[in-house]
Order: structure tokens, then C-alpha cells, then sequence
């Protein structure tokens, strides 16, 4: 029984941090329509850069500032605030799937760095040299997993009601108005460019933050916790959760990474010996088709609720209607 | 009764079903004259041959070309119908040469290309003379020149063209509007929408007037050009002078 | 120096045939299509398909040609692949792309195309192993062309090189001198003055994915015949081919061209200053090169 909620605790915390990244993307994706082809990469960046902050000193590494941690924290979400300040300011400008291409790059180029600079982020094996906040005081186990899944609920709660106030105020408003028709929002006098960064910079800040305390759950950190199907796996969550809804994209995110965790469970159980290898790639399939079968069957998501996102085409998916006629 | 080359009825088009820019249109047609169609800006002229264009969807109405039923054609489709569109503006390829521009359009022209080339090159002198250089570079005129020959080289029964007179010089507007005169002489049907109402009006048969988005009115093009309360209201208050 | 700048033609060679189908796509369908490599792959291992059927069918075909590990089974898969890849473009579309674009939205489309890529890869990968493989066990010696600097190449990377040059040289003649060719340059140009010509574009965009699946799936078999062939080709390839389609300016064919050839010389290149594990980076930093430089790229318009 012990056993069985420690695991429903570890898979709540898991999930739950995972629910603030797919808040984030929603930020992005489900409100202002940017597509970030690389939540990983700040993902990646909270949890690197809290991990750098907040820990010990290691030998030949850069970092252990040994900071408090919730400085740790609040610096990881500045790093990845910061990669996307850079990103942004490239490519908002720009047609929008430079955003997609160019964060999509962001991704690779973080996972190589942190895979090669041993120095920066301890290289393939790794960061550690972390302590976890008050696990001395607590004495670890389940009382301090509990704990630790109240204050990831704590937060997540905290960044879903920032994200709804905010989505309601005149700044929500804006990125609709922007969404909808970018020419009028113009010339209203307002800059959507400089609005679209505002909100690009927000999400990922908060992907810093989701991946801030995935990093400190499991006080490491290393290349293979940075891969693309992490995106992939988050953004199933949102499209699953439906756009733009964000109650939704928490439910998504518990959903998929409670399939996802079945599925590997599953696989791991009945399938042969000699499959066992493929079961990363038979679950990588299902994503796949989680993700294309929702935007063929249910784009809105299977939450439909009001803010459903309309992504409207232009030019030539107008002109290949007149053609389809 | 005359006989109408294309007649369209009833017409409710616009970009989105819920905001129709036309509302209940009606046009005709008469088989080798020039139709001409003004209006104040945003009244729907151009809204109305890209319409029949199979350019912009038509929810209600039909449009006739003939006896034959062309209402939301595949704009693809219209060419081998028998009815060229020339649009505003962007109506050549610039990447491409003159020649090619005429060459593409000619692609299924067959054995026969060679000599419809030189012969819309014997129409067009001009265009012959810079036949390899880039379309992009030609004057605003010869584009609308070029324009029309690539509209001819289908050989159509009628050509729908929008402002072909925007964007030029007086003179070389007259130039391209005397053409467009010119080619009914073939048999050929002309529908023009036009801002240059003066101008317009002297190479027109027919007139119909728009004006949001319906029918205001319609005649014969020298008596609308008489017409002191038609100049006044929907030519812009000035009083147009007669020919 | 010159190695790298020998291994960095080949690859850029490679790079732009891939490129020049994701520029089309990405310019008339208007999305940056994420599984676009994945066609390179596909391509890979048809050919490894029907080498082994027609080295089955006839063997003495399934000889190496002249110092080649080349055979003429694997020179008629290039083929025969390019056909079968060209088409599952096509039935692609069908299935997923087409029917998301109906429904509106073209970051739905790059959303898509990541569904697509991780599908087809670990399909792949599924079918014919995660292990890498080669189109021939034979071991060709590279040959050294100069020892002072050191430049060795193996004739299949001539052969590669030559190849591809010689598909390009195929696409530039179609371009300049057939009216498809100019149907092709004027759907690009200007969709809605080509369908008034009387240019069909379901039927230009069916022609887009065949040249784009048949030059993907060249550049797949170059890329296996001259490196090896896995399931992770098209992950490893992506990022690179969008950068030369970045470079180059998104819808110009001949920028494409350029573009893999620059961005292949410079990841080559750049390995005199960068330790090599860095490699899968440097495309990204010839992204934010271009976009910080020269948006549109070489030859791109601005069309926002």
C-alpha cells in the first residue's frame, strides 16, 4: 500500500511539473499562436541553470554557488527567460515558421552544448553536487516527496491562476487581438511584435521554471533528460488538453504522462526480450500519431472549452480551397 | 434582343459566407462590345469579375457564359471555357521573360505554339522587341500589354480585365484602353472594370454602376455619360463632359 | 583545410538536393516542413530494399562498378527509389498534410510535420533496426590525391557528388527550358495569376512532392553510400537542410543549391576551430547568422 502511494506521489510530482511546462506552451501556442519547436531547450535551461546556482562546488565545473535555492529557482527562470529573449527577437519579426525553425534549433544547440561542455554542465554524465532543499531536515522518504509534490502543486496552481488573470487582463486581450488580425492591432498603434515577445518570454520563463523543479526532484540533471521527445511529449499534452484551454492542458499533461508511463510499463511487462529495444521507438509512434490523430480528428482537443484557438490560414491555403472546388 | 456573351444573376459573393461584399448583382454582357463596370471604391466592382473569375466563392446567383452554367468555376477551368481574366495588378510572371510568360500560357497550344506566338508578337510588337528580358522589366504600360497578350493567347470569347488603365500615364492609359476597343473588333467580349470613368466611358458600349455592393444603374454608356445626376452621384460630383 | 573543404562539397551536395524540395514545399504550402529529412531516410533504405531484390533477381548485376562499392543493383534502386519515395510524398500529403490543410492553419501544418517525422523514423526503425547498415560490405580505399595537404577522397563520393550535380543540372534544364518548368517558377511566383493561367495547383502540388520525395530520397542513398544508414538519418540531416533552405532565401530553387553547399563547406569547416562534438550545432549558428543578417537569405523575398 506504502508502495503504491509513494509511486502515486512520485507520479503525481512528475506529471505536475510537467503540467507547468504544457502552461507555458499554452501561453505560446494556445494564446498567441507561436509555435516553439523547442520547449526542451528552456526546459532544459531552468533546470541546468537552478541546478548550477543551487548546488555544491565540484571539481572543475563551473557553478555550486551553493545559492539559496529559491534564488536557484528564480535564476534558472531567468535563463531560460533569456534564451528566449534572443530567440525572439530574432525571429518574432519574421514569417512564423522561422519561430518554429529557430527554436527547433535552439534545441539541438542546447542539447549538444550541455552534452559537450563538460565544464559548463558536467558533459554526458551529467550535473550533481545538488542537495535538495530541506532534505536534511526532513529526512528524505515519503514524508519529503509529499511535501515536495504540495509545493510543485502549490506552484502549479500559482502559474495557472497568474496565466488565467492574465489571459482576462487588457494584455490577454491584446494577444488576441493580435492573433485575430494582426493588421488592425497595428493600427491601433499597438507593436505586435514587441506583445508576441512579452508573451514568448513569459512561457518559457515558466518552462524554466518546470524544469527548475524537475531538476530538483531528481537533484541531476544531464543530456538525456533534454531530448526532442520531451517537446514532443509536452506538446501532445497541450494538443491532447486542447489549446488555449488551460485547465485542459493540465488534465492533458496527467493524461499523456500517465499513457506514456503505462505504455513504457506495458511494453517493459508482455513485450518479448527481443523487443524490449523498440520500446522507446513504439512509444515515440504512438506520440506521433496522438499528435497528428488529434489535428486530424479533434483540434480543439478533447477539453473543448471556450478560447478555443482559430488559427486562420492565409494566402495559400485560401487559394488551394479555390482550387479543391 | 442582343446577344449576351455572359450574364450574371442574382450574384452574393464575398471572401467570407458571413460578410457578402455583393448582394444580389446582376451583369450582362453583349456578345463583342465593351461592358464596362464603375463604382465608387469599395462598391464591389472588382469583387464582381474575380466573382465570375471563380476567384472569390459565389453563394448565391449564377453566372451564364452563353447557355452554359459557370458559377464558382475551378479557376483553373476558366481559360479552356473560353474566358480570360486580367487581374490589377501583379498580371505577368516577372521572373520569368516575356516570352516564356507567353510560352506558358500557350503550353497546351501543341504543334500550334510557334505560330500563335508570332503571331501575338506580330499584335505586339513591342513585346516581341524584348521578348527575352524579364517581364519585371517592363514599363507599366507594356505590362499591361504583355497582360493582354496572355490573355489573348487563349484565344477567349471573353476577357474580364480589372483597372487595366491603374498605375499608367494618361496616354499610355488610353493606349490600353484603345486596345481593349481594338480587340471587340475580332468578336471578342470585353468586361472592364474601371476608376477612369471618363475615359472608360468613351470606349464603352455598356455601363453598369455599383455602388455597395448592388446595382445602381445601368445603359447604354453615351447616355450614362449625358446623365448629369448619374456624374453627380456616382462619379465622384464632377459632372462628366460628353465626348 | 582541404579536407575539410572536399568533405564539406559533398555534403553540401547532399544537403542541397534535400533542400531544394523543402524550399518548394515550405514556399507554396507555406510551412516549415519538420518532416521533410525523414523523405532522406525513406529514400535510404528503399534503396536497400531493391538492391537486395534485384541483386536476388539478377546477381550478376550486384557487381561493384569499376572502383565503386557501387553496383548496378544500387544504381538502378537510386531510381526506382526516387519513384517510391516521390510517391509516399505524395500519399503523405494525402493522408495527413492535405486534410490539416483544409482545416486551416499552417502551424498546424508544422505541428503535423512533427507527428509525421517521428512516425516514419521510428517506423523505421521498427522495421529495419536501430543498428546502422551499409549498402555494401566491401571496403573501398579512399584514394589520396595529394599527401602535402592531405586530401583523400573515395570514388563513391565522386560519384555522389557527380550524381547529385547532374540531378541539379536535370532540375536547372526542366526549369529554364520546358513550360512545366516555367508552370513550376510561376505557381511559386504568384499562386493566384498561375491558376488564371490555367495552371492546376492540386495537380503543381502533387509535381512539388515527387521532385521533392525523388531529390530527397538521392540525397538519402548518397548520404548512406558515403556514410552509412540509420533510422536517426533525417534527425541528424534536419536541422542542416533548413538552414541551407534559410540561406538561401525560403522558395528560391538555385538558393537551395547554394545554401547546402555553404552550410555543408562551413560545418565542415568550422570543425578546424570547434571540437568536433559541436558539429550538430553549427547549422543552428548559421541560422541566427542569417536571421540576424540577411533574413530573407540569398535570394528569398520578403513575403511576411
Amino acid at each position: 500500500m506504502i508502495g503504491v502511494i509513494s509511486y502515486l506521489v512520485f507520479f503525481s510530482t512528475v506529471a505536475a511539473i510537467l503540467a507547468i511546462a504544457v502552461l507555458g506552451l499554452n501561453l505560446q501556442w494556445g494564446n498567441t499562436g507561436l509555435f516553439n519547436g523547442g520547449v526542451v531547450a528552456f526546459f532544459g535551461a531552468g533546470a541546468y541553470a537552478t541546478l548550477i546556482f543551487g548546488g555544491t562546488p565540484q571539481e572543475g565545473q563551473l557553478g555550486g554557488f551553493a545559492l539559496p535555492y529559491p534564488l536557484a529557482l528564480l535564476g534558472g527562470m531567468f535563463v531560460a527567460g533569456v534564451m528566449a529573449w534572443i530567440v525572439g527577437i530574432l525571429t518574432l519579426r519574421l514569417r512564423h515558421d522561422y519561430l518554429a525553425i529557430a527554436t527547433f534549433g535552439v534545441a539541438v544547440a542546447f542539447e549538444n552544448l550541455m552534452r559537450n561542455a563538460e565544464a559548463l554542465a558536467g558533459g554526458a554524465q551529467g550535473l550533481r553536487g545538488f542537495e535538495r532543499p530541506l532534505f536534511d531536515a526532513l529526512g528524505g522518504g515519503l514524508a519529503y516527496n509529499s511535501l515536495f509534490l504540495i509545493c510543485v502543486l502549490v506552484l502549479l496552481l500559482a502559474v495557472y491562476v497568474f496565466l488565467e488573470r492574465l489571459i482576462r487582463s487588457p494584455f490577454g486581450r491584446l494577444l488576441r487581438a493580435i492573433r485575430e488580425d494582426e493588421t488592425a492591432a497595428r493600427s491601433l498603434g499597438k507593436n505586435p511584435a514587441r506583445i508576441r515577445l512579452t508573451s514568448f518570454i513569459t512561457g518559457s520563463v515558466i518552462m524554466g521554471m518546470s524544469g527548475g523543479l524537475y531538476g530538483t526532484f531528481y537533484a541531476f540533471i544531464s543530456p538525456q533528460d533534454v531530448l526532442p521527445i520531451l517537446t514532443f511529449q509536452i506538446w501532445a499534452m497541450l494538443i491532447v488538453g486542447g489549446a488555449g484551454n488551460n485547465r485542459g492542458a493540465v488534465a492533458g499533461a496527467f493524461l499523456i504522462w500517465g499513457a506514456w508511463t503505462a505504455s513504457g510499463w506495458a511494453l517493459s511487462r508482455f513485450a518479448p526480450q527481443e523487443v524490449q529495444l523498440y520500446t522507446g521507438s513504439v512509444q515515440f509512434i504512438l506520440i506521433g500519431f496522438v499528435i497528428v490523430g488529434m489535428l486530424l480528428w479533434r483540434p480543439q482537443g478533447l477539453f473543448e472549452e471556450k478560447l478555443v484557438v482559430s488559427q486562420q490560414g492565409r494566402t495559400a491555403t485560401k487559394e488551394l480551397q479555390g482550387d479543391r472546388r | 434582343m442582343t446577344d449576351l456573351a455572359l450574364e450574371a444573376r442574382g450574384i452574393v459573393a464575398g471572401y467570407v459566407p458571413e460578410l457578402p461584399i455583393l448582394r444580389d448583382v446582376h451583369l450582362q454582357a453583349a456578345r463583342g462590345r465593351v461592358t464596362v463596370i464603375i463604382g465608387p471604391n469599395g462598391a464591389g466592382k472588382s469583387t464582381l469579375i474575380k466573382a465570375i473569375a471563380g476567384l472569390v466563392p459565389v453563394s448565391a446567383g449564377t453566372v451564364m457564359l452563353g447557355d452554359q452554367d459557370i458559377t464558382n468555376p475551378r479557376p483553373d477551368t476558366m481559360g479552356a471555357a473560353g474566358v480570360a481574366y486580367v487581374p490589377q495588378t501583379d498580371n505577368i510572371f516577372r521572373t520569368l521573360t516575356i516570352r516564356q510568360n507567353l510560352e506558358l500560357v500557350l503550353r497546351n497550344a501543341g504543334a500550334d505554339r510557334a505560330a500563335r506566338l508570332d503571331a501575338l508578337f506580330g499584335q505586339f510588337p513591342p513585346l516581341a522587341a524584348k521578348q527575352k528580358e524579364k517581364a519585371g522589366a517592363l514599363s507599366g504600360g507594356q505590362r499591361q500589354f504583355l497582360a493582354v497578350a496572355m490573355a489573348l493567347a487563349i484565344r477567349p470569347s471573353v476577357i474580364l480585365m480589372d483597372e487595366p488603365s491603374a498605375g499608367l500615364a494618361p496616354k499610355a492609359a488610353q493606349e490600353v484602353l484603345g486596345m481593349a476597343r481594338a480587340l471587340t473588333e475580332d468578336g471578342v467580349t470585353i468586361i472592364l472594370v474601371e476608376q477612369n470613368v471618363r475615359q472608360a466611358l468613351r470606349i464603352a458600349d455598356h455601363c453598369f454602376i455599383l455602388a455597395d455592393g448592388q446595382n445602381q444603374v445601368d445603359g447604354p454608356a453615351a447616355d450614362l455619360m449625358n446623365d448629369p445626376i448619374v456624374g453627380q452621384i456616382y462619379l465622384g460630383g464632377k459632372r462628366v463632359a460628353p465626348a | 583545410m582541404i579536407q575539410h573543404l572536399a568533405d564539406g562539397i559533398l555534403v553540401g551536395s547532399i544537403l542541397s538536393l534535400g533542400a531544394i524540395g523543402l524550399t518548394m514545399v515550405m514556399h507554396m504550402l507555406r510551412f516549415a516542413n519538420f518532416s521533410h529529412a525523414e523523405l532522406l531516410s525513406v529514400g535510404a533504405y528503399c534503396a536497400l530494399v531493391f538492391d537486395g531484390v534485384f541483386a536476388g533477381v539478377h546477381s550478376g548485376l550486384a557487381q561493384a562498378i569499376g572502383s565503386l562499392s557501387l553496383t548496378w543493383t544500387l544504381a538502378l534502386s537510386i531510381i526506382v527509389s526516387m519513384a517510391v519515395t516521390g510517391f509516399s510524398a505524395v500519399a503523405i500529403d494525402r493522408l495527413v498534410f492535405r486534410r490539416v490543410r483544409a482545416l486551416g492553419g499552417e502551424l498546424s501544418m508544422v505541428f503535423a510535420s512533427f507527428g509525421v517525422a517521428m512516425i516514419l523514423r521510428n517506423i523505421l526503425g521498427l522495421i529495419f533496426g536501430l543498428q546502422a547498415q551499409l549498402y555494401s560490405r566491401d571496403i573501398v580505399f579512399a584514394v589520396m590525391i595529394s599527401s602535402d595537404p592531405l586530401l583523400l577522397i573515395k570514388p563513391d563520393q565522386v560519384f555522389s557528388l557527380v550524381a547529385a550535380l547532374v540531378f541539379m543540372m536535370i532540375l536547372h534544364l526542366v526549369l529554364s527550358r520546358t513550360t512545366f518548368g516555367y508552370a513550376l517558377r510561376a505557381v511559386a511566383e504568384n499562386p493566384t495569376l498561375a491558376q488564371v493561367s490555367g495552371i492546376s495547383l492540386q495537380r503543381m502540388i502533387i509535381l512539388i512532392w515527387l521532385i521533392g520525395g525523388g531529390l530527397a530520397a538521392a540525397a538519402g542513398i548518397f548520404y548512406g553510400l558515403t556514410n552509412q544508414i540509420n533510422p536517426v538519418l533525417g534527425r541528424d540531416l534536419v536541422l542542416p537542410i533548413f538552414a541551407a533552405t534559410i540561406v538561401g532565401g525560403i522558395g528560391s530553387i538555385y538558393g537551395a543549391v547554394l545554401g547546402g553547399f555553404l552550410v555543408g563547406i562551413a560545418s565542415n569547416v568550422a570543425l578546424l576551430i570547434l571540437p568536433s562534438g559541436y558539429s550538430p550545432a553549427v547549422p543552428f549558428l548559421i541560422i541566427l547568422a542569417v536571421l540576424l543578417v540577411r533574413p530573407t537569405g540569398l535570394f528569398g523575398e520578403e513575403r511576411p
